[in-house]
């Protein structure tokens, strides 16, 4: 970026580019790689956690991702299809400029407008048919359908100045157009490598703890671990499971830790009538799929001891899942419980199926994605041979992983599914909702499940905008997909960071790590 | 001399363009980057838009066919995951593995040619027998292994040097170097000497080979015999014989170096080449990795002729004009 | 290979006079003048008797899923499994038997790295002779092909390789080969074009034997030397290089891991103290390289004809 300046033959500059941490500077060390500071590029929770310090959105999500204000103030349903959005006032821009209704249209122009967007934020957006602006603060949104989930989805996006309404992305990764509303102004974006952030004076929320913020990006967790230790870094995330004990007996070091909206499931191909990774022992075909049977499924499910693998792989870092999100979080069944380990339970239902001696079958994984994946497919590939289930494990890396999987190449698939929104019909709208290009369903449901009463259930859910009788839609709905095998869930991730001593941080159940849940506890 | 550098460049154009085919192909096939890319929240409609914007709807030859268009014009296209020219993207990590790797070839130079001459000159010495097992040791650890045991033993146990990163930097003509500070220095010793390691210990054997072939050579009998010291013999005579095979090596190494450093830059968190490459390849991101392809390729291609170039210099035995064809 | 190179060096017209003894009992005297390489040797040895017999003396087969419990995973040296066998050396997260998956380790890191070492020694080595011999055309096509490929960074190449033919050893050795080949072609064609200058080759050629003859029992022990360096540098080099493949979770298939893979897998439980998941495959992997380094130094230098005394 800065070897093209133009005539920078001529112009020899010597400026110190980086400081050192001081006073109330923090150093974060992030496990992921941020593309961009144009919040509306690329969706990913990297560049999400890091442009939440620089821009406002309408609603936020707190640690437990329920909503709470931001630059809206409160917002109701007018009828079944007109959401209303109250403002707040007196925000101020990074720039001085006054934050009011002209910024939300121009915000909601420019999120679909994006070009070459990898992944955009307009599934986020798409639902508006209309927008209008009753004054200058007060906005209402029509939909063509009626949508609960208007409010979660306003808070899946940034809120920019209308300044900046058709600002190419290269423009926000100078710094020219990363003007918002948060609580930390852009000081420099070094791609790659990391972010310096500086504290915004007039930020609405009141004062901020750090002065200076320099968000690193240290992918390799080791690295990481050492550059917490070394004292490099004040804190970390995605401490890798192997260290966390040790961090957490070091006497410099604090972790904290809170159950994530991840689940770590396999997937089935339970749809098809011949599936490419099942054979008998003897590696001949099989005259049919086993996996479209439920008692096979609920075998194979009831083979796995969920409790060691947590204690084992996961060294606790886990929690042992029944169903698709950790209770409490919206839409969940108190009805599902984690399935006992029974492996005697297993054999007789795969007799009762009609595979006594069992089948032989390879489970994929990828081995970059999730935490500890690769061995938790080798764990479960234990479990399963131990009951008959003969399972080879074939780790690939994500990049070749995830487009074969979705052509559908696969038999047997573990897959991780952290939830956005914090509600159910996340999950069971992309997982285990039959495939449905038209209607945007299923698009993760690379084993094709298809139960019609899910599918009823959760379509009347996202039409409902009542919550108490959403709740009990979607709960009908997971119970309807679990009971029936629709996946096998393993187990929710628990999000861990780690700091040094004298600071300590609120962990947030969206695996985001914010410069405003840091304090300082001691000198 | 000119006919030969003229067909060495024809040359060079046929072979960046079947790296760039290959290049093109191979990445087409292990995967479509958008699953990497895509929010898994997206729905299918969302996923078809998002493949148009990158122009991965096109049939594999039209995409490669825009791409060369482009290429001949200097632009090597646009990054998927960063929306910025790939070219870019390099050119600007490009000064962090630079430094990074003639700070390596520099120590493994200052300590590998005196280390080798040294156990070439007194082979059954102890410190010679000791010289070879240590260069024996840098072979046989790998570097990521290597690298973790530099931060365990200098970062965190005694918190010598600190771990990762590239420290403060100064920006010179508009190039950020960390050489140049107290802190950039610090950073850069570990990551440099891990990288060093494998190739200071190719250049003492390297040396040592050489050494001791030499000073069976009649030349240096003859040398010896005419009441030359043992110094002027081996520092401008043998030196100069012991220095061809030396060249070719490091000549060859300093591309790879820059290269292969994508480990070290991996585990020091080192913000270069290497690492974007390991980052992109991560995620597929097929423009950066046909760039930087492109480029390291044209980097070597540029070291090799001036490595041919030196060998004549160095052994007139071998004339140029042989190779040219 | 290396074993059947000293009967071509002795058979040169130069060592005539000292064929009294037989030429490979005169190499074994002259190879066993270092004690060092005579240790060397004797780890070789150990290493390969190990990796041939390992499916005899492993407690435990660590590629059997049925034979595994996680619930052994990450236990102390010397602690006993739930149904009383002991881990001598551990075990890993798994609950693999450090011992059994180490035996099992070195006979797939052997095999991986010498098969493609020595696939790439004979390709390479032939390429780099070629184009150094004939020079024009062939040298320029043979040296471009292998600018191309150094220019490939390995780590892309295999990505690129195991995404296509997919994982497995044979892929891996392929991938290694493809990897290394170069380096020998280039070296071999730096000495050769010396060598090629010299009077004993235009001799040769002008007694008119064949290319073949003159390349292969004339050029190809001369140019030995350097060879050999790189060779044990090579075999060595692909051993690590396979480690370094498996850290970047793009190696062997984690269900029967290699040495390197062990250590791959362990270096995350390194900090928290776990030392032995990855200290005692490094241990093993150090072991196997080093020996394989003394007894290739050893065997440069006995078999470089300039070094005769």
């Amino acid at each position: 970026m800065m070897m093209l300046r133009p005539g920078w033959l001529l112009a020899a500059t010597l400026t110190v580019a980086a400081g050192t941490a001081s006073g109330a500077d923090l150093t974060i060390g992030l496990g992921g790689a941020v593309s961009a500071m144009d919040p509306h590029y690329h969706n990913v929770a990297t560049n999400n956690m890091v442009t939440r310090h620089i821009f406002g959105r309408l609603v936020d999500q707190d640690a437990r991702q329920k909503l709470i204000p931001d630059l809206a103030e409160s917002w109701k349903a007018v009828d079944d299809t007109t959401w209303e959005f109250k403002l707040r006032k007196g925000v101020k821009f990074h720039d001085g400029s006054d934050f009011d209704a002209k910024d939300v249209v121009a915000t909601l122009s420019r999120v679909p407008w994006v070009p070459n967007s990898p992944s955009s934020f307009a599934i986020f957006t798409g639902q508006i048919t209309e927008t209008k602006v009753i004054d200058p603060y007060t906005i209402q949104m029509k939909t063509a359908q009626p949508f609960p989930l208007m409010p979660v989805f306003m808070s899946g996006f940034a809120i920019i100045s209308d300044a900046f309404e058709r600002a190419p992305t290269e423009d926000f990764n100078s710094g020219k157009a990363a003007i918002g509303t948060g609580p930390y102004k852009l000081k420099q974006f070094v791609r790659g490598d990391r972010i310096e952030l500086e504290k915004f004076d007039g930020y609405w929320g009141g004062k901020q703890d750090w002065d200076k913020v320099s968000v690193r990006q240290i992918t390799n967790s080791a690295a990481r671990v050492a550059a917490l230790l070394s004292g490099d870094v004040q804190i970390i995330d995605q401490v890798p499971t192997a260290d966390f004990a040790r961090l957490k007996k070091d006497p410099n070091t604090v972790v904290s830790s809170v159950v994530s909206n991840r689940l770590i499931y396999l997937a089935m191909d339970s749809n098809r009538d011949q599936t490419p990774f099942v054979t008998g022992k003897d590696g001949q075909p099989l005259a049919k799929n086993p996996l479209k049977d439920v008692r096979v499924r609920k075998a194979m499910s009831m083979a796995i001891n969920r409790p060691a693998i947590v204690d084992r792989v996961m060294e606790g870092q886990a929690i042992a899942a029944g169903q698709l999100l950790p209770e409490g979080f919206f839409g969940t069944s108190p009805n599902l419980k984690v399935e006992k380990f029974n492996a005697d339970g297993a054999k007789k239902l795969l007799a009762e199926a009609g595979y006594p001696s069992g089948f032989a079958i390879t489970l994929h994984t990828p081995n970059d994605r999730y935490l500890n994946d690769e061995k938790v497919a080798q764990a479960v590939a234990q479990m399963l041979t131990r009951v008959g289930i003969q399972t080879k494990v074939e780790a690939l890396p994500f990049a070749t992983y995830a487009p074969r999987s979705s052509k559908l190449e696969f038999s047997f698939m573990l897959f991780g599914w952290g939830s956005g929104t914090g509600e159910v019909s996340s999950p069971l709208r992309s997982l285990l909702a039959t495939y449905d290009s038209k209607k945007g369903n299923g698009p993760s449901n690379r084993g094709r499940y298809s139960n019609p009463k899910v599918d009823e259930a959760l379509e009347a859910a996202l039409r409902t905008v009542d919550d108490a009788a959403r709740q009990k839609l979607l709960q009908q709905a997971s119970e309807a997909a679990i009971n029936d095998v629709g996946l096998i869930p393993l187990h929710y991730n628990i999000n861990n960071w780690a700091t040094r001593k004298g600071y300590s941080y609120e962990p947030r159940s969206d695996e985001s790590t914010l410069a405003m849940g840091v304090k300082r506890t001691s000198r | 001399m000119t006919v030969f550098l003229i067909r060495r460049l024809m040359q060079s154009v046929v072979v960046l363009f079947v790296m760039s085919l290959i290049v093109f192909v191979g990445v087409y096939a292990i995967g479509n980057p958008i699953d990497i890319l895509i929010s898994p929240e997206a729905d299918q409609m969302e996923r078809e838009r998002a493949i148009r914007a990158l122009g991965l709807d096109l049939p594999l030859w039209e995409q490669y066919a825009v791409f060369l268009q482009r290429a001949v014009l200097g632009d090597l296209g646009r990054s998927f995951a960063f929306s910025t020219p790939a070219l870019q993207l390099i050119v600007e990590r490009m000064p962090a593995t630079l430094e990074l790797a003639i700070a390596a070839m520099g120590i493994s130079i200052a300590i590998g040619i005196p280390l080798g001459m040294w156990a070439g000159f007194r082979p059954e010495s102890v410190a010679g027998r000791a010289i070879m097992a240590g260069s024996i040791l840098g072979f046989s650890l790998p570097t990521f292994w290597v690298g973790l045991m530099l931060i365990m033993v200098f970062a965190v146990h005694l918190g010598w040097l600190p771990s990762t990163g590239r420290g403060e930097t100064v920006e010179v003509f508009g190039i950020r170097l960390s050489i140049l500070t107290r802190d950039g220095i610090a950073h850069m010793i570990l990551p440099a000497f891990n990288l060093a390691l494998f190739k200071m210990a190719l250049v003492i054997r390297l040396t040592r080979a050489g050494m001791r072939e030499n000073l069976l050579m009649d030349y240096v009998k003859f040398a010896r015999a005419k009441g030359l010291s043992t110094g002027r013999v081996i520092f401008v005579h043998v030196m100069k014989n012991i220095m061809i095979p030396v060249v070719t090596i490091l000549g060859l190494e300093l591309g790879s170096v820059i290269a292969f450093a994508v480990v070290t830059e991996t585990i020091f968190a080192w913000p270069g080449m290497g690492k974007l490459i390991i980052d992109s390849i991560n995620q597929l991101d097929r423009p950066v990795i046909v760039a930087y392809l492109l480029v390291t390729v044209s980097m070597f291609i540029i070291i090799n002729l001036v490595v041919d170039i030196l060998y004549s210099v160095l052994d007139p035995r071998v004339r140029l004009k042989e190779m040219k064809s | 290979m290396t074993v059947t190179t000293p009967d071509r060096v002795a058979a040169e017209p130069v060592e005539a006079t000292a064929a009294v003894v037989s030429p490979l009992r005169r190499f074994w005297i002259e190879f066993r003048e270092n004690r060092v390489a005579v240790a060397g040797l004797a780890g070789c040895l150990l290493v390969v008797a190990l990796a041939l017999l390992a499916p005899l003396i492993a407690p435990q087969n660590p590629y059997d899923l049925t034979q595994l419990d996680i619930m052994d995973g990450r236990l102390e040296p010397g602690s006993k499994s739930m149904d009383g066998m002991t881990f001598w050396l551990g075990t890993d997260d798994q609950g693999r038997d450090m011992l059994s998956g180490i035996l099992y380790g070195i006979r797939i890191s052997l095999a991986v790295g010498v098969a493609s070492g020595v696939l790439a020694m004979l390709f390479g080595a032939s390429m780099g002779l070629l184009a150094a011999y004939f020079g024009g055309r062939v040298d320029t096509l043979i040296m471009r092909v292998v600018d191309l490929q150094l220019s490939f960074p390995a780590i892309l190449l295999a990505l690129i390789l195991v995404a296509v033919l997919g994982q497995g050893i044979d892929k891996i050795i392929i991938a290694l080969v493809a990897v290394q080949w170069a380096y020998y072609a280039r070296t071999i064609r730096g000495t050769a074009l010396v060598e090629r200058r010299k009077e004993y080759i235009e001799a040769a050629q002008c007694l008119a034997l064949g290319h073949r003859r003159v390349v292969f029992r004339h050029l190809l022990p001369n140019c030995l030397p350097p060879l050999i360096v790189v060779g044990t540098v090579q075999v060595a080099h692909a051993i690590a290089l396979e480690a370094t493949l498996s850290f970047l979770g793009i190696g062997l298939p984690i269900t029967e891991p290699s040495l390197g893979l062990l250590i791959a897998n362990g270096f995350e439980y390194m900090l928290s103290g776990k030392y032995w998941i990855s200290f005692f495959p490094g241990v093993a992997l150090l072991l196997t390289i080093v020996s394989i380094n003394l007894v290739g130094d050893q065997l440069r230098d006995v078999l470089n004809p300039r070094l005769r005394k």
